[in-house]
This record gives C-alpha cells, sequence and structure tokens, in this order.
C-alpha cells in the first residue's frame, strides 16, 4: 500500500516543483531570426514611444513620418505615444517588460537598452536585420530610399553596439557645446581662445563674480544676479573631465573607477570657483539659457541640441522679452584640459526594436525604425535643433548642405547658433566619445553628476569639503547609486550578479544541512532495519 | 529523531520566508540638514523670517499640508512634492524625501508638519529641499483661497507666492495661432497626460496658466475642465502661486464664472 502512494506522492512533488520554478520570473521569449520573407497580406499595429524636446516641430515631424510611412506601407499601423524625458521611457519600459507589453519601437540610450537586456531575447538584436539583403539597410525590398549600412556615419553606429551585438541604431546626434556671451568676456579684458580651456574659463569666471561695482552690483552686468559658468549635465561635466584627464570612469566589463585622486582633484576645484561665486549647474539654479539670454551668465554648457535657447536672438525662450539683453553668442566646444586633442561627449536619441512572439511584427518594426534615417526624417529632425543627421547620405546631401550654407539668414530655421552648433558637432565627429555601456552604467552616470551637484550645494551651505567630506561623499554616493553592487553585462546577455548576500548563503546551508541530517538518519534507519533481518 | 527533523524543517520554511520579505528602503537623508541643536529642530521660524533667511541656509517651519504631487522614487528614494501654507505664508517643498506608506497615511491634505531644510530659489521659485519632516499630531488646517486677481501684474503678487489663490473673471484666449483653448505641454508638444497649458486675460494683458498633471492629471476635475473651455469663456480658477521666472499659477479648480 505504501509503496502504491509513494511513486504518485514523487510525480506530484516533481510536478509542483516545476511549476514554483515557472513562477519565479518574466515570461520566456524566443530569440529572433529574421523571417523569409515579409507577409504583406496581414494587418500590423505597432507601437511607437518617442521622445521629442518639448518641441511641437517634432512632434509634428514624427507624425508626418508615420503618415508617410503608412502610406507606403498600408498594412502597417503605427500609434505614437509621446514623451518629453527619458527617464519617463526607460520607467514606463522597465515596468512593461514584466507584463511582456513593451512598445515596438522606441527612442532610448544604450544606457538604458543595457538594462533592459537584463531580460532573455526583449530587445532585438538588429545585426541580421542590417545585414539582410531585403529588409536591411539599404534592402532590395524596402517601399524607400534607406542608407545602407556603409551611408550610416560608422561612429555614431558604432555606439549602438554593445554585448556583442548592435542593439540600436542612432537617430539623431548632438554632443555639448559651451555658449559664450563673447560680449561681456571682452569687456572684462579677455579675448577668446580657439578651443576654450578649463584654465580660461575658470579665470574669467572668477574674474566676473569678483567684479563689482559700488552699489554692489556685477561691473559686466550691472545687475544683482550673476552666475558666470553654469552646466545643465553635470553628469556630462564629470565624464568629460576625467575623459580629457585621462582618469578612470568605469571599464567596459562595469568595473566603477570614479573614485580617484584625480576626480577629487576636480571637486576641490569645482568647489574653490563655487565659493567665489563663479560656478552652478541647473539643477541648483536653473536652465543656463535663460541666465546667458538675460545678460546673468557668460559661459552656458547645454547640448548642441537646446541650441535654440541659447543667445539675444533665441528663436525659443523661458524668459519674457523685456528681460533680454543684447550680447554677441560665440559656440564654442566644451572646455578642454588639452585644447591640442579636444575630447567631448557624443549623445543623442537612439532607436531599438523590441522582440516580440511574432518575428512578422518585429520586422514591420523594423522597416518603420529604418524609415526614420531616411532623409527626408533625418534632415527635418536634424534642422529642429542642434542635431546632426546619423547618416551620410542626409549629411552629404544638397538639401542639407544649403541649410548649413544659410546660417543666420533667419532667427528660425536658419538661427546662426543652431546651426553653428551643428557645424560644432560636425567638425569634431573624431574627437567625440561615449561612456561604457553596462547594465548599471545609467547608475554610474547619475552618479559622476551627483559628485558634482554635492559638492557645489555644500560649498553654498557654508559647509567645509575636505577630506573628511570626500570620504562621506564618496561613501554616500556609492550607497545611493548601488556601484558596490553593480555587475558586468557578460557577452551572452547574462549578468554577473556579484557576492551572494549572507542570509541567502545561511538558507542555502540550512537546506544543505537538513538534506545530510535527512540522509543520515534515512542511513541509519537502513542499517538498523538490516541488523534486525540479520538478528532473525 | 522525526520530530526533531519536522522542528528543523519548519525552521528553515520560517527563515526561507523571512528572506523573501522586502527591505524597507531607507531614505538616504545624507543631505538633510544635521538634527545640530534645539535651535535648528524644534525653533520654528516665521515666515518673515524664513523670508529673510539666506538661500542655501537651514530653515525650520511649521506648515500645513494643503496639497500634493504624486509620490515617486528618484535614485530609488521615494520623494513628493507639497504645497504647503501657515498662517503667515506658504512654503513649497521640493522632492521631500518619504515613504509609499508615510505619503498615503501621514502626508495627507491638512496635516501639519514640522519641516527642516534648506532654503533655495529655483528660476525664482523659492522653496525648501532636502527636507525632513516630523508631523504634528492633533492639529490639521486647509485655506481658503486668497482672491489676487487685483495683484496681477504688480510687484504685490510675488508676496504671496506659494500660497493658494484665486483669480476670478479672467477671459480665456487662444494658446496659439490656431486658436487652441489649451495646450499639451507649452507649445502643443504633449498629449494627454501632460501638462495643459492656457492662455487667460485681464485687462488686455495676458498671462500663462499651467495644469501641472503631476499635481492634477487626466481625469480630474480640473484636467477636464481645461480641456472642455473655449476661446471667450470667463473663468474662475484656483490654484497655488507657483513661480517660474514669473507668475506660473499650477491651477487646481476652474469654473466657468456666473454670468
Amino acid at each position: 500500500m505504501m509503496k502504491k502512494v509513494r511513486l504518485p506522492a514523487l510525480l506530484l512533488a516533481l510536478l509542483s516543483l516545476l511549476a514554483l520554478c515557472g513562477c519565479h520570473g518574466s515570461r520566456w521569449q524566443n530569440a529572433f531570426s529574421v523571417p523569409d520573407s515579409f507577409d504583406e497580406s496581414r494587418q500590423y499595429e505597432i507601437t511607437f514611444w518617442a521622445k521629442n524636446d518639448t518641441n511641437k516641430t517634432q512632434v509634428d515631424i514624427y507624425n508626418k513620418a508615420i503618415n508617410d510611412f503608412q502610406a507606403l506601407y498600408p498594412n502597417i499601423s503605427v500609434r505614437l505615444r509621446l514623451y518629453t524625458d527619458y527617464g519617463k521611457i526607460y520607467n514606463d519600459v522597465i515596468t512593461n517588460i514584466a507584463t511582456n507589453t513593451t512598445p515596438n519601437v522606441c527612442i532610448t540610450y544604450p544606457d538604458h537598452i543595457a538594462t533592459y537586456l537584463t531580460g532573455a531575447n526583449v530587445v532585438a538584436p538588429l545585426d541580421a536585420l542590417f545585414a539582410d539583403e531585403q529588409y536591411g539597410l539599404g534592402g532590395s525590398a524596402l517601399r524607400y530610399d534607406g542608407p545602407a549600412q556603409a551611408e550610416m556615419i560608422p561612429q555614431f553606429l558604432e555606439e549602438c553596439s554593445f554585448s556583442g551585438s548592435h542593439y540600436a541604431v542612432p537617430f539623431m546626434r548632438s554632443t555639448e557645446a559651451c555658449y559664450v556671451n563673447k560680449t561681456y568676456v571682452e569687456a572684462l579684458g579677455y579675448q577668446l581662445p580657439e578651443t576654450l580651456t578649463w584654465d580660461f574659463v575658470w579665470e574669467v569666471s572668477d574674474a566676473a563674480a569678483a567684479a563689482k561695482n559700488a552699489d554692489g552690483t556685477f561691473a559686466v552686468n550691472g545687475q544683482e544676479v550673476l552666475l558666470p559658468f553654469i552646466y545643465k549635465s553635470t553628469d556630462n561635466m564629470m565624464i568629460q573631465m576625467l575623459r580629457q584627464k585621462g582618469a578612470g570612469y568605469s571599464t567596459d566589463s562595469g568595473e566603477v573607477q570614479i573614485f580617484n585622486d584625480t576626480t577629487e582633484e576636480l571637486l576641490y576645484g569645482i568647489a574653490s570657483h563655487t565659493a567665489g561665486g563663479a560656478f552652478s549647474t541647473f539643477k541648483i539654479s536653473g536652465y543656463p539659457a535663460n541666465f546667458l539670454n538675460a545678460g546673468q551668465c557668460l559661459f552656458a554648457v547645454d547640448s548642441t541640441a537646446g541650441a535654440t535657447w541659447m543667445g539675444s536672438h533665441a528663436p525659443l525662450s523661458d524668459i519674457s522679452a523685456d528681460k533680454y539683453v543684447d550680447f554677441e553668442t560665440a559656440v564654442m566646444t566644451v572646455p578642454q584640459f588639452d585644447p591640442a586633442h579636444p575630447q567631448m561627449i557624443s549623445q543623442g536619441p537612439s532607436l531599438c526594436v523590441f522582440n516580440k512572439d511574432d518575428p512578422q511584427e518585429v520586422l514591420a518594426s523594423w522597416l518603420f525604425a529604418q524609415y526614420l534615417l531616411t532623409n527626408e526624417v533625418q534632415i527635418a529632425y536634424s534642422q529642429t535643433e542642434g542635431y546632426v543627421p546619423v547618416t551620410a547620405k542626409a549629411q552629404q546631401s544638397a538639401v542639407y548642405q544649403d541649410y548649413l550654407a544659410q546660417e543666420g539668414a533667419d532667427d528660425k530655421l536658419h538661427y546662426d547658433v543652431k546651426i553653428k552648433a551643428s557645424k560644432l558637432l560636425l567638425d569634431n565627429v573624431d574627437n567625440t566619445f561615449t561612456s561604457p555601456v553596462y547594465n548599471g552604467s545609467a547608475s554610474l552616470r547619475n552618479a559622476a553628476g551627483q559628485l558634482i551637484e554635492d559638492v557645489t550645494k555644500s560649498v553654498r551651505r557654508k559647509e567645509p569639503v575636505d577630506a573628511a567630506y570626500m570620504t562621506r561623499l564618496y561613501d554616500n554616493v556609492t550607497s545611493l547609486y548601488r556601484l558596490d553592487q553593480r555587475g558586468a553585462m557578460a557577452a551572452d546577455g547574462s549578468q554577473a550578479l556579484g557576492p551572494l548576500p549572507a542570509p541567502a548563503k545561511a538558507l542555502l546551508v540550512t537546506l544543505g544541512g537538513v538534506w545530510v541530517l535527512m540522509a543520515v538518519y534515512g542511513g541509519v534507519q537502513l542499517v538498523k532495519k538490516k541488523n534486525r533481518q540479520n538478528s532473525h | 529523531m522525526k520530530k526533531f527533523l519536522t522542528l528543523l524543517l519548519a525552521l528553515v520554511m520560517a527563515l526561507s520566508i523571512v528572506g523573501c520579505g522586502k527591505t524597507e528602503n531607507q531614505t538616504d537623508d545624507k543631505d538633510t540638514p544635521d538634527e545640530g541643536g534645539e535651535d535648528v529642530v524644534s525653533v520654528a521660524m516665521t515666515h518673515e523670517e524664513f523670508e529673510a533667511a539666506e538661500l542655501d541656509s537651514v530653515v525650520t517651519v511649521e506648515t500645513y499640508i494643503q496639497a500634493r504631487q504624486g509620490w515617486w522614487e528618484k535614485d530609488g528614494v521615494g520623494v513628493a512634492t507639497f504645497y504647503t501654507q501657515a498662517d503667515d505664508g506658504a512654503y513649497f517643498l521640493y522632492n521631500m524625501p518619504c515613504t509609499k506608506e508615510a505619503y498615503d497615511s501621514l502626508l495627507v491634505e491638512g496635516a501639519k508638519l514640522r519641516v527642516y531644510g534648506y532654503k533655495t530659489e529655483w528660476q525664482g521659485e523659492v522653496e525648501i529641499i532636502d527636507a525632513t519632516w516630523e508631523v504634528l499630531d492633533g492639529d490639521t488646517k486647509t485655506y481658503e483661497a486668497l482672491d489676487v486677481t487685483s495683484l496681477l501684474g504688480t510687484d504685490e503678487l510675488i508676496a504671496h507666492q506659494n500660497e493658494k489663490v484665486a483669480f476670478k473673471g479672467m477671459t480665456v484666449a487662444a494658446s496659439n495661432d490656431a486658436g487652441a483653448p489649451f495646450l499639451y505641454n507649452w507649445d502643443g508638444s504633449g498629449s494627454e497626460g501632460d501638462d495643459l497649458y492656457f492662455n487667460v486675460t485681464l485687462n488686455d494683458t495676458t498671462y500663462t496658466f499651467v495644469v501641472e498633471s503631476y499635481l492634477c492629471g487626466p481625469g480630474t476635475d480640473v484636467y477636464e475642465a481645461v480641456k472642455g473651455l473655449n476661446v471667450g469663456d470667463v473663468v474662475d480658477m484656483e490654484g497655488f502661486l507657483y513661480w517660474y521666472n514669473g507668475t506660473n499659477p499650477h491651477i487646481t479648480s476652474v469654473v466657468k464664472a456666473a454670468a
């Protein structure tokens, strides 16, 4: 009787174990492979989550691209969801991965994709799609004139390659620029060099902060407010400073190197200039453009994609017209430690395609994503800000070259500061770089910026910034961003998770111990039974 | 032996259940003021003292929550933004760290707080950041909106920054060349769920007001009311006198004015 019960009980236990194993994680997805052909007899509805710079013209371009694409592919319908914040897209994608309701195509950053990839087969690798003779880059079956792979700007395309594959295509590219009130710099007795250096920017900023009128207003602008040097994205500030200095930030595999002597030296320098009133940040004081345009800032660092907000005649503005001050705006590279070898960040939106159960749906999504690389979309979108198209095909087109040539023709489409910003990137593509991408790289980036924000805030709060402060700062930032727990992304997409936590170790040891005891007990019972049998 | 094993297995199961429990997010208070002494913690400032305090100095205030934006996690730390007011003035508490549980049960409309943090100014908006708080039990208050319509365009308006205010009898004007009565985001680049911007005029001067989606999102009375506006409607509004390079009220109520 007991033997009849034992086998079903064992089977039931085994089935329960298998069921429990299935409860712990997200739904498993098949790896994507390119279909032999696109099934044009079917209807597809795909979703596109797109980020814009709170810019209606960019939204209009997305809508036009969708309408034009749908006219070419009537069996593919594209639903657009708009965002103005990369972080929001990232959070929504993360939430939707767990329920397998990710969009089909999404504007993103490689840092974010690295986190999406922690789920198996969540993001479609694109190399096979690139190379497909029919539907790949410049493929023979495309209904539009898309760029061939050789027509993509190689540096921009390379930025989308990590963990052994391309997981995105670049959509637009920008860099950072320093927008300078040249009039005020010269009024202080300085001449702008060909390439800005950190020494120059600090010296002029310190001088501007120190020069006051008898009534306490600042001599350079006659106002009560002056923040000579304001930096929008302090994460970029730290990353670029470290890169220019050849100092550690992180390895490609995710080993954090940012907490080094160079970082500390840079932070002491920032603290010193902040104490003199020379420096502030967007998070502390506000948009650099608002201060620059009101004559309250000399060096405003922001993306080239913020160029339409910069300058005396900026077409876009957050301040009232009566606050504007007239001055000449210079558009220059971010400050450099070695002006003979400038280095600046490469940034800008990319496109990724999410994997789905139906490979035809993924192919339809890829066809739409690739459409966004056509000249019409690339040129139109790049003209909305200081972006550059990501294809040589668009950059070298007569339409785009004519656009560049008309710099300053008006203060809207051909606004000179905007086109100067685009030209700055075009002239410096070989001097751009990106920071390593791995699961956790976004957190390290945030940590880099936080170091500068904290030091600047502390100085403004008259807290001592000394060795003890730096030790606390490093510990706090490490803890806040969990930098001591981050792992690296392996080439196969698996993740090194780091050491097992102590409670987990204790549990496993206890479980193992129980099984040993059970085995010992079983063994003792067996021996007793045999002894009984032998004695009979 | 069997009883021993049974007890041991039960203990292991209990340990594993404990191991599955979530760890409560610790609020990171590294930026919050030191609890340096009695002066910082227990003595609240008047609003006049707060206004006189230097930027980036530690401030302690007692104030009542009037409204709050949604709770979210910033770098793994729960935060929310609160519109608060006391008898002598108002305080905007930006991204104040709090757990979800505290947000849901303690930091509710009318609750009285003692807050200490740093006074700062961002694009003209004076606020308290990196704050810590405690709820003062037994006392709740909400304020009526102060009619500041006549102060629009004057230097006196800023004295009421962050207060609950009312604007009466203003006329809806077009928000763009196409005559739209409102826009998603400042230029129409947004969609349902984004902030609503709309223009209202008084005495031939146009002002731009906003329905802040984190405060009153889709489905709220004011969000739907603004979507239902027409150019030419005369409206009475209430909100909080937020400042962004000038008057930029966060509107919480819009009703068409009585004829």
